[in-house]
């Protein structure tokens, strides 16, 4: 990975979400959401189990589309041309049945890129280089993830969405992955994490977006947000109450 | 038990000296079942994909459909197929009732729901497992087929190589279609009804063993593939 | 839309044919001819010994279907064959009368007889009288396997029931079993539940699986068992190759055939005595 930052990278945003709900058989799971993300700092979305994180997340990349309401990218409907500029990690990788370096061809040629010096390069970064040529299916659960994460990295995402990357994960990977985020954020590519680790989102968040019961309870910078939240149900939860 | 060790003493006798009987029959046999196999596979395979990754109206019904024509009996399939081929059908003018075409079209009959059920099956698991992936990154509908294919390949294989297990041991359709003719429709399974009704029980199970040896071989080719590709993690 | 579809279907069938075009080689060409035939005669073995002397003296390479004598006719009614080689006397004089051949020619017979197992549970042994020993199997309930397939040697024997005055099919599934199976399958079911069963000679004398079955019944002269060969009307079914058949059957009834099936004998035994005019 090169250190030159791409300019048209933040063209997505700012993230404009407007109102919006999905339910599912007849359970309300997002909840009229309204909010704007933008900024060059890490977002993460915090809230309890059944919160609707990953659906919301789902929705921002376009994988769900909502029952009402509209997310928009620099102003612009979703699109699959947007979410080609558009990576995302998720908490089960799904590992093709391939070495990983074929792992890591595959979404490269997606793109049209299949310089492989750069794919080994995207390996070294994320210190799977000396499993290149591993079948994929065998790398232990950190080394998939990684692997996950250097597929979404081999694009150069202008927004880059993780569902809790790091749940059951060794130390080492946990602090592979971070770096990384806190590189290609230097870098310009816009992150949105959905995460239970309370001190992975100390570390990492610039702003945090509360979601309980689908509903937004709050969108506040981190610092204010750890300190001194301004919802009931924010404040349960940092406080250890509120975790189902 | 002695039916056994007499039966598998004449089963080897026939191969060892190569039988220029059995050898036909073998041959004949191993053809035909081949050539339904492909024949299955090319339109079988296509729909199986088609099913397992495109949602339309009534899709479920065919699924269900064909899951029911795996069972289809032989028997049904050879009378269906004579009904057709012969003189007085609508494709009696080709003449192909009595002869190995007639018995290759029974067995397609027999093997290609088969072959859609399983490979539907297959590659409908993958396109579960790969979907979210695939759809963020927005591969296309035929690269994502590929990519199944690729990463399915070797239960792919064992889809197929059940086809032909079906295909080489079926007795009631072609010995309806391809009516047991001496050198030139006799094949594995319609020799062993003969013998066993001219009441040559070794003989017939001796031939039984032969063929037994081929499904075997067939199963073993199937394990050794899929215990390789989970060697290589493949699976 | 109705003609594309057809299109599609010739094609794909074409595809087919072209495929398989190497595995049937010569197998209908214009010296090759299909005979609808019983499964005793092919059983026998009497075909392995006139086939080749066939084509040795007309070219004629002869493929044999064997099936039951009901369902060779059915078969040839549907013009699948180009000669019907018979042996149910009744039905092959209705084929001729309705139309489907031009003659019926005598060929060759042997005769038909009852075998069961050396107990003997209805006292038959050496019985010549095959009516009778039908009524004392009938009587002592003894088992009796039936072809039960619509076959010549089915039609004999429902044709000897008939005679008895017994209703033998009341007793369908007790004692009186039907296999609905060729002769041989059908032995191997008398054999295995020790049930007497009506066969036709040469069916018995090259089944292989035997027992300690022996021959009970035999002499009668209504177990006479008469074969008749015919060729199917071309008329009828434009796709007989008629000189293949005609010089099939020319050859039988010549005396050169009928002296080759007077010599065909299992185990040192004549199975078939020529009887053309």
């Amino acid at each position: 990975m090169s250190d030159k930052t791409t300019p048209a990278l933040n063209c997505l945003l700012p993230i404009t979400v407007d109102n919006l709900s999905l339910a599912m058989n007849d359970r309300v799971l997002i909840d009229r959401i309204t909010c704007q993300i933008k900024g060059n700092g890490i977002t993460v979305i915090m809230g309890p189990n059944g919160a609707g994180k990953s659906l919301f997340l789902r929705c921002l990349h376009g994988l769900v589309e909502p029952d009402s309401g509209q997310v928009y990218f620099a102003g612009e409907p979703p699109s699959p041309a947007i979410r080609q500029r558009q990576s995302m990690v998720f908490q089960a990788p799904t590992i093709l049945r391939r070495t990983v370096l074929a792992n890591l061809l595959f979404v490269a040629r997606q793109r049209g890129m299949s310089n492989s010096q750069t794919s080994i390069d995207c390996l070294a970064q994320l210190r799977l280089d000396h499993l290149a040529q591993h079948p994929a299916r065998l790398l232990s659960g950190g080394e998939k993830q990684r692997l996950a994460l250097a597929r979404a990295l081999i694009i150069k995402p202008a927004v880059l969405f993780l569902d809790e990357p790091t749940s059951n994960l060794d130390p080492t990977s946990v602090d592979t992955i971070e770096r990384n985020l806190q590189l290609v954020r230097q870098q310009g590519t816009k992150i949105i994490l959905v995460t239970h680790d309370l001190g992975q989102a100390k570390r990492l968040a610039g702003d945090v977006l509360f979601l309980n019961h689908g509903k937004l309870s709050e969108h506040s910078p981190a610092t204010s947000f750890f300190k001194n939240p301004e919802s009931k149900a924010a404040k349960d939860y940092l406080a250890g109450k509120l975790v189902f | 038990m002695s039916i056994y060790s007499d039966s598998l003493a004449a089963a080897f006798g026939l191969l060892a000296t190569a039988d220029s009987d059995l050898m036909e029959i073998l041959y004949l046999s191993i053809n035909v079942s081949l050539l339904s196999l492909v024949l299955s596979c090319a339109i079988g395979l296509p729909i199986g994909a088609i099913l397992a990754i495109r949602q339309f109206h009534g899709r479920d019904t065919l699924v269900g459909i064909f899951n029911a024509l795996m069972g289809l009996p032989p028997v049904v399939v050879g009378l269906l197929v004579y009904l057709h081929l012969s003189r007085s059908g609508p494709f009696g003018w080709l003449g192909l009732l009595y002869t190995p075409q007639a018995m290759v079209i029974a067995q397609m009959i027999l093997i290609t729901p088969i072959i859609i059920a399983l490979s539907c099956q297959v590659l409908e698991d993958m396109h579960e497992g790969y979907k979210d992936f695939f759809d963020s990154l927005v591969v296309p509908k035929r690269t994502a087929l590929v990519a199944y294919i690729i990463d399915a390949r070797y239960s792919l294989m064992t889809v197929i190589l059940a086809g032909f297990g079906r295909a080489v041991s079926e007795v009631g359709a072609v010995i309806i279609v391809g009516g047991n003719i001496d050198h030139l429709t006799r094949v594995m399974t319609t020799a062993i009804a003969l013998e066993t009704s001219k009441g040559e029980l070794e003989l017939a199970l001796a031939l039984g063993f032969v063929l037994l040896s081929i499904s075997l071989a067939v199963n073993f080719l199937a394990q050794w593939l899929k215990a390789s590709a989970k060697r290589r993690a493949y699976v | 839309m109705q003609i594309k579809r057809n299109m599609t279907v010739t094609k794909f069938i074409i595809f087919v044919v072209l495929n398989t075009a190497f595995l049937t080689g010569n197998a209908f060409a214009d010296n090759t001819i299909l005979v609808q035939s019983t499964t005793s005669t092919k059983n026998s073995g009497l075909y392995d010994h006139i086939l080749p002397l066939v084509k040795q003296d007309t070219g004629v390479t002869v493929n044999i279907v064997a099936v039951g004598t009901g369902a060779a006719i059915k078969n040839a009614m549907n013009c699948d064959g180009d000669v019907l080689l018979v042996h149910s006397r009744k039905r092959e004089d209705q084929f001729v009368a309705s139309g489907y051949s031009k003659k019926r020619y005598d060929v060759m017979y042997n005769d038909f007889i009852i075998v069961g197992p050396n107990d003997d549970p209805a006292g038959i042994a050496k019985m010549n009288d095959a009516v009778a020993a039908l009524k004392k199997i009938a009587a002592t309930k003894s088992k009796f396997a039936s072809r039960g397939d619509d076959s010549g040697t089915h039609g004999k024997e429902r044709s000897l029931w008939k005679r008895t005055g017994v209703n033998q099919d009341a007793s369908s599934g007790s004692w009186y079993l039907e296999t609905g199976s060729s002769m041989g399958a059908t032995l191997n079911t008398a054999v295995g539940t020790e049930a007497y069963t009506l066969s036709d000679r040469s069916s018995w004398e090259v089944h292989a699986n035997k027992s300690d079955f022996k021959i009970m019944v035999q002499g009668d002269k209504r177990l006479f068992n008469p074969y008749g060969v015919m060729l199917i009307d071309p008329v009828r079914c434009p796709s007989v190759n008629s000189n293949g058949g005609k010089a099939f059957i020319d050859w039988l009834i010549s005396e050169k055939g009928q002296k080759a099936i007077a010599r065909f004998k299992v185990a040192g035994k004549q199975m078939f005595y020529p009887n053309a005019q």
